[in-house]
Order: structure tokens, then sequence, then C-alpha cells
């Protein structure tokens, strides 16, 4: 009887879970404006994978329909070839100067022998088409591929600098801190853009060029917190028990202090996705991004700028909506993920 | 104070040093051959060879290091690669196009997000203010693209109530007629995050016991705002200014690519895409220093507006 008692007291913590993370699970999924959030993500994951599985939009580069086809719900355009007008007059025979004249039947033979294959271009497609008549709708589901993969990965890259080396300056403070410190000095009393700039400046094009260039650069605001963070947890009793029990100081570092900093690490990587999205697109438009051979959010504003005066909006308002939606849904995530991890913030 | 001045410029040289080294090895490691770069494509060995030797580029890298210090502090950039204007040139004739559109948007966006902010949060909770963090926040999501491409095609080329691009040499003909539509549209943009920003902040204050105390001692509802509130959340509004200043210098870059300002922020553009090499360092580097020394001001002035501020 109190084996089973004492079993149940053992079993208890597990079978609730009163982790922090499963507490943060829990809050968070009594967040209902994060769950809906969450859920929007999840959708842009999927297609993500989708995209990257070359089961969705595979064909994005093809050029199916006419030059800048209408979308679907707008009905076809006015058929541009059938608006040239033959020209007034009678025709002059040139046959007796054309050089070419005796050789005309000959070449049409010889055409004739060749299969052509003239595929019909289609007047509409489901949400217009672009100037070489590329469907705007695949485009913009393989801009979001790029543009969210080159965000997700600079924050991966940034917010690892930035834990690693705030971990060191505040765990070990002293010179290490100091040469760290005075690194983060350099780095954020150059303004941020032409920080950006200069890296860019001196590195290729290109979605890898992307990433190094913003995780490279931006990883100064993770570091001012995990630094904090660490100076805190470093002479908190756990961590002096576990120096007192013979750990390493890299052991106390990653493996006692990290898991009690690691929120803080979540909601940073959160909040620099969406920056960095936001940095990718701009570093696109202005053609320090990806190459022309790919299509990201920001290389489809930059073909919109010049459209939208043809009254061609579809290709602006595709990537607009977009990107809105999924940085509106990861911001609303990262707000719920930052309240649900640390409530005290409300 | 004299000796905290001391004290903090002396700190900045160790930063301005790592500065000066953090674009030399970039540059020289990572950069392409400067010799190459400007000799062009059909130049001969000889030419390249040549020209690395003017540069120095045939020296051990501690020469070259001094080379590039010794710029760095004589301010002699010598000429941009690409247009062998000198840079300082560069710097005094694209500067006043730059704050021509970056004092005005400055100041419009303080004044307007100031009170808009105030007014929100003394009225938290209510559909004004549910109402108008929901407007910011879907504000955010745009990118800033977007509202140029629109704001450019509606009220440029729709509407045409303002010429879509273009500059003059006379600042009041710019100021009146260029710079508006890109002043109006880079509000439109920066006012969202400064009105979130500014909410949070005058929210910490109005939660604050002097608040109560203020009240409950019967001070009229305007002097417990705005000499109360107001004063002490400046000091976070300042430092939020600080931060902005420097950009004041570089301008929206996005801003004057858009409206074809000829400003720094372009100019800036324009030499990493052609690898002008001269002007995206010597940018760099002073806009570095710029802004150590806003950073200073901006302490001294903590200083001003709050008296319990010790400066050590």
């Amino acid at each position: 009887m109190s084996a089973a008692v004492a079993a149940t007291a053992m079993r208890a913590p597990r079978a609730t879970g009163h982790g922090v993370w499963s507490l943060a699970a829990r809050r968070l999924r009594h967040d209902r404006i994060g769950m809906a959030a969450l859920a929007v993500v999840g959708v842009f994951i999927v297609m993500i994978v989708l995209v990257s599985l070359h089961l969705l939009a595979a064909n994005w580069a093809d050029e199916p329909g006419v030059h800048y086809a209408n979308p679907t719900f707008l009905g076809p355009g006015p058929d541009d070839l059938a608006m040239i007008e033959p020209p007034p007059g009678h025709m002059l025979d040139l046959t007796a100067v054309d050089p070419l004249a005796p050789h005309y039947a000959d070449i049409e033979r010889r055409a004739r022998e060749l299969e052509t294959n003239i595929r019909p271009r289609i007047r509409t497609l489901p949400f217009g088409g672009d100037r070489y008549g590329r469907d705007v709708l695949k485009k913009a589901i393989k801009g979001a591929q790029v543009s969210i993969i080159v965000g997700l990965a600079a924050a991966l890259v940034a917010t690892f600098i930035g834990s690693v080396l705030g971990g060191f300056a505040g765990f070990f403070g002293g010179r290490v801190g100091d040469a760290l410190e005075w690194l983060y000095n350099v780095f954020t009393s150059v303004p941020y853009i032409l920080l950006v700039f200069a890296f860019a400046a001196v590195s290729g094009r290109g979605i890898g060029s992307v990433i190094v260039i913003l995780g490279l650069t931006g990883w100064t605001g993770v570091y001012r917190l995990i630094r904090a963070e660490y100076i805190k947890h470093s002479n908190r009793e756990y961590v002096r028990a576990a120096q007192a029990i013979g750990a390493t100081p890299l052991s106390r570092m990653f493996v006692h202090i990290l898991p009690n900093v690691s929120h803080v690490i979540l909601v940073q990587l959160s909040l620099n996705v969406v920056s960095f999205i936001k940095a990718e697109v701009i570093l696109s438009f202005l053609g320090l991004g990806v190459s022309v051979d790919s299509v990201s959010w920001g290389t489809m504003l930059n073909e919109a700028q010049s459209e939208l005066i043809l009254g061609k909006w579809w290709q602006l308002a595709a990537a607009t909506f977009f990107m809105a939606v999924f940085v509106t849904a990861f911001s609303a995530f990262t707000d719920s993920l930052r309240d649900a991890l640390d409530p005290k913030l409300r | 104070m004299t000796s905290y001045l001391i004290r903090r410029i002396w700190q900045m040289i160790p930063t301005l040093l790592g500065v000066i080294l953090l674009i030399f090895i970039l540059f020289t490691l990572f950069g392409g051959d400067p010799a190459e770069i400007i000799a062009g494509q059909n130049a001969s060995a000889q030419q390249v060879a040549v020209i690395r030797h003017q540069l120095g580029l045939d020296q051990p890298w501690w020469i070259q290091l001094w080379i590039f210090f010794k710029e760095v502090i004589t301010f002699n950039w010598g000429d941009s690669w690409a247009t062998r204007e000198s840079v300082s040139h560069i710097f005094l004739t694209r500067l006043p196009a730059t704050l021509t559109v970056m004092i005005p948007l400055f100041l419009v966006t303080l004044v307007l997000s100031v009170p808009i902010a105030l007014g929100v949060a003394y009225v938290r909770g209510s559909l004004t203010d549910r109402l108008t963090m929901i407007a910011t926040t879907v504000a955010l999501s745009i990118s800033f693209l977007v509202y140029v491409i629109a704001g450019q095609w509606l009220f440029g080329f729709k509407l045409a109530w303002f010429p879509i691009q273009g500059w003059a040499p006379s600042v009041w003909t710019n100021l009146a007629v260029y710079v508006p539509l890109p002043v109006l549209l880079a509000v439109l943009v920066s006012l969202a995050p400064q009105v979130r920003l500014y909410r949070s902040f005058f929210l910490d204050e109005i939660g604050q016991d002097y608040v109560r105390t203020a009240r409950a001692k019967g001070l009229a509802e305007r002097q417990v705002v705005f000499k109360h509130v107001l004063r002490n959340a400046m000091i976070p509004i300042l430092t939020d200014i600080s931060l902005q200043l420097p950009g004041l210098f570089i301008g929206s870059f996005l801003i004057e690519v858009f409206f074809s300002i000829p400003g720094l922020g372009r100019e800036v553009l324009l030499a990493v895409n052609r690898s002008d090499y001269p002007v995206i360092q010597a940018t760099t580097i002073y806009l570095a220093m710029f802004t150590m020394v806003i950073n200073l001001l901006t302490d001294v002035l903590y200083k001003l507006v709050d008296p319990r501020v010790v400066l050590r």
C-alpha cells in the first residue's frame, strides 16, 4: 500500500508535468490568439516542406500564361496580338529585287520537316501572371519558401552566435567578458544598415550570402540579453552546487544554466525570424539578396514596382498578402510564446 | 563632469580602433582585390601590378593597416574608385539632400507619435487603445517597400498630388515640392513601431506610485499627465531618439532610392553595387564615430532631464 502511494507520488510530477516547458505549453494552449497564429505558421511550414520536396510550385519558373495574364476572376484581358491591325495600302511585289525570293519555297519545305511545338499561352492564371507569364501564385509560394528559410536560417545563426558569446561573457566575466564587450561595442557603434551594407559589399550574392550577412551582423541583441541572464544565473545556488560537486565551467554553462535561459533564447530566435525576413525582403529588393534566377518576396516587390503603373497589381498584392499574413501570425505567436514562457513579464 | 567626459572619450578609442580593425579585416580578407576592381576587366597584369603598388597592396598586412589607419585619422580617403570624386566631396554634397528629407521626417514622426502614444496609453484597454494597437500590428506586418510602391502609385500617379520623384537645387523647392511625399510615406511607416514603443514607456510610468500620489494630493489631471508622466517617460524616449539620430545621416536609403534623392544613403548603396570600397569604408567609420559622440551626448542629456541620474 505504502509502496503504491510512494510510486504514485514518484510518478505524479511526470504524469501531470509541472516542468517549465509543459506549463508554458499549457498556457500557450489556452491562448486562443497564439494557437490561431500557430496554426497559420503551421500552414506556411507545411507549404515550405512541400515546396522543398518539389511537390508544390516546383514549376514556378515555367511560363504558361501570356504576358501579364489576368487573374482568373477578372476574366481574360484584351488579346494583344489581335489588336495589331494589318498595315493599310496594298503589298508591293518585291520578288524581282528580293535576293531570298528563289529560296522561299525551299525554306518553307524545310521548316515543315521540323516538328514545332508551340504551347498555346493561357489567357488567365489563378492569380495572374508576371511579365514572362509566370504564375504569380506559384511565385509567391516559392518566394515564401526562400524568404522564410533565409529568415529562419539567419535567425538561427545570429541567435547561436549571440547565445554562445553572451554565455561566455556573462559566465566568465573578467578578461573574456571585457574582450566580448569590446566586440559588442564595435558592432553596435556602426549603424545596423551600414554594417549590413559593408558585409554585403564584400560577399557575393545568393541565399547563402544573405544568411551569413544577416547572421553575422544581427547577433548583438541576443548577446546583450543572454549575457545578462548568465550574469544573473552564474551566482545562483544551483550553479554553485554544481561547482561544488566538480562540474567543469563548460558543463555548468551548457548543462546547468543553458536550460534555464533557453526560453529567453527561444523568444529572441522568433523575434529575429520576423526582423530577418523583413531584412531579406529589402536586401533582395535592392539586388543585394537572392540571385536573379531565384524568387523571393523581395524580388517580387521589385518587379511589382513598375507593374503597378501598367495596372497589373496582382504581383504586389500576392507578395504583400503572403508576407503580411506570415509576419503577423509569426509576431502574434512570438508574443504568445513570450507570455507563456515568462508570465511575470505580462 | 569634466573628468566624466574625458573618461568617456578615452573609452571610445578602443571601440573606434575596433571598428577600424573590423572594416580592415572585412575588406582585406573577404573583399575582392581592389587593384583588379579599379583596373577593370581589360587591364593588363602590369597595370594591375602598378595599381597594387600605388595602393600599397604589395606591402605586408601591418603596413596596409597603418596606411588604412592614417587615412582614417587624416580624413583623407582619396577618391571614389568609380567616379574619381573625392570622398570628402561626396560627403559634403550628398549630406544636405539626406538631411532635407530626414529632419522633417524625424520631427513630424516625433510630434505625432508622442501625443498619440500618450493618448492611447492614457485610455489603455479602451476601444481606441485596442483599435490603435491592432492597426499598428497590421501596419508593422506590411513591408516598407509596399507602402512606398503603393503610395507613389496612389499619390503620385493616380491622384497626381505630388511629383512621383525628383530633386531641385534649391532647398525650398525641395521642401515644398519633392519632400512631402517621401516624408508622408515614411511617417506612415515609422509611426506604428514608435507609437507602440512610446505607449509602453508611458504605461510603465502611469502605473507608478508617484502618479497615484499626485492624484491623491489633488493635482489637476493635466498636471499629473504633462508634468509627472510625460517628464519621466522622456528618459526612455530620449534614448530611443538618440538611437535614431545616426540614422538621420545615412538617411532612409530606400526612400532615397525610390525617390531619386541624391543623398548619402543612395550613394552608399551605389558604392556597394559597384564595389567602391573607399566610400563604404569612410561612411561606416565616420558614422560609427558619430554614433559614439551621440551616445555620450545622450548620457549628458539624461542628467539635464533627470536630476536623479548620477554620471560616474
